[in-house]
């Protein structure tokens, strides 16, 4: 599926903090950076299932607010000795609008 | 047994002598002559000792307990001032010593502008330990320093005799700093920084006399400009002493002329350090002397050995000046060049290229990688198929980081890994395999890392690889790996050069990611709202969550609420209030806490500012059991209800959590006052205990009950309530405004010592400015967080930014 709805203005989001969306995926947390990028990654860290929107953010990475898991929202990959990935969902910013990939109001297919 | 003589005790002969025994012991007898009073110490060590960072004593790299095991005949403060080929001995004043083998080691002399005045007392080199005692002792506190010479020597006497709080000017005759080794780009980096930190430089400054009466006073240029000197170092260069060896008539051109093998041209006779030209080059830093000394060590035993000088880095050894330069950055027909800048930062890199290799490296500000563009420099690598990349470094080569441990597990025991030492891994493995587990124990008895320290780390990673996981490594010293301060330097810096913000600490101490990191971000944070409680305003993205979101993050991301309840006592309303909360918004436990308070566990992130509303509707505000700041008081009932309370440790109570609620501190922290020497309060393992005793209150802090279980330390007694009330309230302020980030009271109070926090606490204008700048921070800080979020405006704030489950059910 293609395609992006806007979930919101990239004002309410703030720097270096993350919003929270509810999808039917799970909850997707939409992160904007010191120099106003954004990321979408699962709110939720592989480790223990913390949310990653409560960490803290620090260039283009986010510390899981749990254990201090540390991962780089380019690829949703864990850094350091730690294993494991978070998934990662395409969000753009377009004329002050976050817009987030449109697959989160599709349901999953089944596996 | 063969007798040798060695003229001069500096850092090569040491080296030679240590080579020459190790390898075969009773081969050689050795007479030892030095112009200087003693015997060797670790010239490279003298900034340090100038700067009072350390004594001689720790310097000394061969004692007489040494000479002594090698059975070494030691002439101490005797000048050799005859050498007799025809009938090979040498004379000094006190008489003779004849030799099979003679080592000339007599190093160089400082150079000394024949300037009008450079004769006046109060003008010194700086070369030896008496140089450096003379400017010590000189008293240069409060006085003003000219440094003749911006290059490395000079750079380091200046820095040092800053540090003893002289007024420093560097007057350097070329364009820029340390022309030999840095680019115009990198000097100037490096002049700002040594500006920084208050030491003038004087560029393009040609010295034309020293002026004073009797004494130098000040230094006059050709400019005409006079900078005033109570005392005045010469450091422009060096040249070889190669006096002994022209009256010798040895051949001599800038240097005593050695071939490979370190022999003069009398084949009884060599050279050693700086004091030889060896194919038309002298030198002057210590790494390739170290070579000479193992190719000398080698002919001496009869072996075949040949001195090859390779390229030397160099750094700078002024702390907070980052540089790094080794091989040749002139510009040239088929030279090209990858330059990398960042003037926010104060980082400058430049790689010099010829038929794609390297063969120049400048470094400014960031000197991490230095060694591996010098490796790639020192093995001609071919680096055109990582040219895009090369000057990012080894992490992106590849794309993924290069495990460090990976690499030095890949190096043959031969490699060398210090440097100034010349000790090779092999040797530190030995070392370590033979039962030295600590680096001061690999220190001792094979010096690596002993001299510049770059390589302290390189040294570590072989003994992990040695003993695995029996190694600990030591803390590094930096905050975390954003920068290399250590939170001590960091709050110093803060203060001294008025950072006010995250960003202006981060550029102007040259942090090395951007935007910091988990550990660094919240120190910070602390750091300037503690130094600057008015004019900082708080960062909230670089709290830890609870104190973002004011409520303790639990395991499956609901929160904790506690209400403050001031000194442990409450009221039916407040429970009643307390209960309704808990039923409205689905609670699923109410607890006691252990410091007397109710938590509500696992409300939902979006129902938080409603349940403050809540709860601020009643009167109840945040008890903070979140934060790294005040938490609670504890109490017993005391006077007012306890047949054995003395005072009214409960009221007392009460009035210390009101003073003291909504102050940050570098950690948690917790009180508690007992109306007896029963202590139901449990005052001995807190942060801050107060006994109520008949007499009055004992204070006793840095108690500890959490991951360390230690009992309180008596601060001070008192028969005032309102004393003690100042005690506590300037203790506290003194550890907000020393300790570390994250370290609890017992542990800062451990670092500085009880006795000095006793000495500032009983100093009453000490104590009462504490409490006066306590109660300027606050000022700002004592209010309810859970008001300040629970408006009409911030509440939406908190609840999801869009939900998708609708628009999919559609």
């Amino acid at each position: 599926m293609t395609g992006f709805i806007d979930i919101g203005a990239l004002e309410d989001i703030p720097r270096q903090g993350a919003r929270v969306i509810r999808t039917v995926q799970g909850c997707v947390a939409v992160f904007r950076t010191l120099d106003d990028r954004v990321f979408a990654l699962d709110d939720r860290c592989p480790h223990k299932g913390g949310p990653l929107s409560e960490g803290i953010v620090h260039g283009d990475r986010v510390t899981c607010p749990l254990h201090n898991w540390v991962f780089d929202m380019n690829s949703g990959a864990a850094q350091g000795a730690d294993e494991g990935a978070v998934r990662t969902w395409p969000v753009r910013v377009e004329q002050g609008r976050v817009l987030i990939s449109a697959e989160l109001v599709s349901r999953p297919r089944a596996a | 047994m063969k007798k040798l003589v060695v003229i001069g005790a500096g850092m090569a002969s040491g080296r030679l002598l240590e080579q020459l025994f190790e390898a075969a012991p009773g081969e050689w007898h050795v007479t030892l002559f030095n112009a200087e009073p003693r015997g060797n110490y670790n010239r490279l060590m003298l900034s340090p000792v100038l700067s009072g960072e350390k004594t001689y004593e720790q310097i000394v790299t061969h004692d007489a307990d040494w000479y002594a095991a090698h059975g070494v005949d030691c002439r101490f403060g005797e000048p050799v001032v005859r050498i007799d080929r025809a009938n090979r001995a040498v004379y000094s004043n006190s008489g003779g010593a004849p030799y099979d083998a003679l080592v000339i080691a007599t190093g160089s002399a400082p150079f000394i502008i024949p300037v009008p005045g450079s004769d006046l007392p109060g003008v010194v080199t700086y070369r030896d330990l008496e140089d450096t005692n003379a400017m010590i002792e000189a008293g240069i506190s409060g006085k003003d320093a000219v440094v003749i010479g911006g290059g490395l020597l000079g750079l380091e006497a200046a820095a040092g005799m800053a540090a003893r709080g002289a007024s420093v000017t560097v007057v350097h005759l070329m364009g820029h700093l340390m022309e030999r080794q840095l680019d115009p780009a990198a000097g100037y980096l490096l002049q700002r920084d040594l500006e920084r930190r208050g030491i003038k430089v004087h560029c393009k400054g040609a010295t034309k006399a020293i002026l004073g009466h009797g004494r130098a006073e000040a230094v006059l240029l050709e400019d005409g400009t006079v900078h005033p000197a109570d005392l005045v170092c010469m450091a422009v260069g060096i040249r070889p002493e190669v006096r002994l060896a022209n009256d010798a008539h040895l051949e001599v051109e800038r240097g005593i002329v050695v071939d490979d093998a370190l022999r003069t041209s009398d084949p009884h006779i060599f050279a050693l350090g700086e004091c030889v030209e060896h194919r038309g080059q002298v030198f002057g830093l210590v790494a390739p002397l170290y070579d000479q000394a193992k190719v000398l060590a080698r002919t001496l035993l009869g072996e075949e050995a040949a001195f090859r000088p390779v390229q030397t880095a160099t750094k700078l050894k002024v702390t907070g000046c980052d540089l790094y330069s080794a091989g040749d950055f002139a510009e040239g027909e088929g030279r090209e060049d990858i330059v990398f800048r960042d003037p926010g930062r104060g980082i400058y890199k430049r790689l010099v290229l010829e038929n794609d290799r390297i063969i120049g490296v400048v470094m400014y500000g960031d000197t991490a990688d230095g060694n591996w563009f010098y490796g790639l420099m020192k093995d001609e690598t071919d680096i055109s198929e990582m040219r895009d990349t090369l000057i990012f470094g080894p992490a992106f080569q590849g794309g993924t980081a290069l495990d460090p441990m990976a690499a030095v597990a890949a190096l043959p025991p031969e490699a060398e890994i210090c440097g100034c030492n010349g000790v090779c891994k092999g040797t530190i493995v030995a070392a370590v395999q033979g039962g030295a587990h600590t680096l001061d124990a690999v220190r001792a008895c094979t010096k690596a890392s002993g001299s510049c320290g770059t390589c302290t780390g390189l040294v570590e990673q072989v003994m992990k690889l040695t003993l695995g996981d029996g190694f600990v490594a030591p803390a590094p010293a930096g905050m975390c790996k954003c920068t290399d301060h250590s939170h001590e330097d960091v709050r110093r810096l803060i203060k001294s050069m008025g950072l006010k913000s995250i960003p202006a600490v981060m550029q102007e101490l040259g942090w090395k990611t951007v935007g910091g990191c988990h550990s660094c971000r919240p120190a910070l944070n602390y750091y300037l709202l503690a130094e600057y409680p008015l004019d900082y305003r708080d960062d909230r993205q670089s709290r830890f969550v609870n104190e973002r979101n004011h409520a303790n993050i639990q395991k499956d991301g609901t929160y904790s609420v506690v209400p403050r309840m001031w000194g442990g006592v409450t009221t039916p309303q407040e429970l009643r209030a307390i209960a309704d909360a808990a039923e409205k918004y689905a609670v699923p436990m109410v607890k006691v806490t252990g410091g007397q308070r109710i938590d509500l566990l696992g409300v939902k992130k979006e129902d938080l500012p409603h349940i403050w509303a809540d709860l601020n509707a009643a009167g109840l505000v945040s008890g903070h059991a979140y934060s790294k700041g005040l938490r609670t008081v504890k109490t017993c009932v005391g006077s007012e209800f306890c047949r054995f309370g003395t005072q009214d440790s409960t009221g007392l109570g009460i009035r210390l959590e009101k003073l003291l609620w909504g102050s940050w501190t570098p950690h948690k922290v917790k009180l508690g006052v007992s109306g007896c020497p029963r202590n139901c309060a449990e005052a001995t393992c807190k942060d801050v205990g107060v006994i109520c005793v008949d007499s009055g209150y004992q204070i006793s802090v840095a108690g500890a009950a959490g991951m360390e279980v230690k009992e309180t330390e008596p601060l001070a007694s008192t028969p005032c309530e309102d004393e003690a009330v100042e005690i506590i309230t300037a203790f506290i302020q003194l550890y907000r405004e020393h300790a570390r980030y994250l370290d609890r009271p017992y542990k800062w109070v451990a670092k500085v010592g009880l006795d000095w926090v006793k000495a500032q606490i009983a100093d009453l204008p000490t104590r009462r400015a504490l409490v006066e700048r306590f109660e300027i921070s606050q000022s700002v800080y004592r209010r309810d967080p859970w008001a300040e979020h629970s408006t009409t405006t911030e509440t939406p704030r908190w609840a999801p930014l869009a939900d998708l489950t609708l628009e999919a059910a559609e």
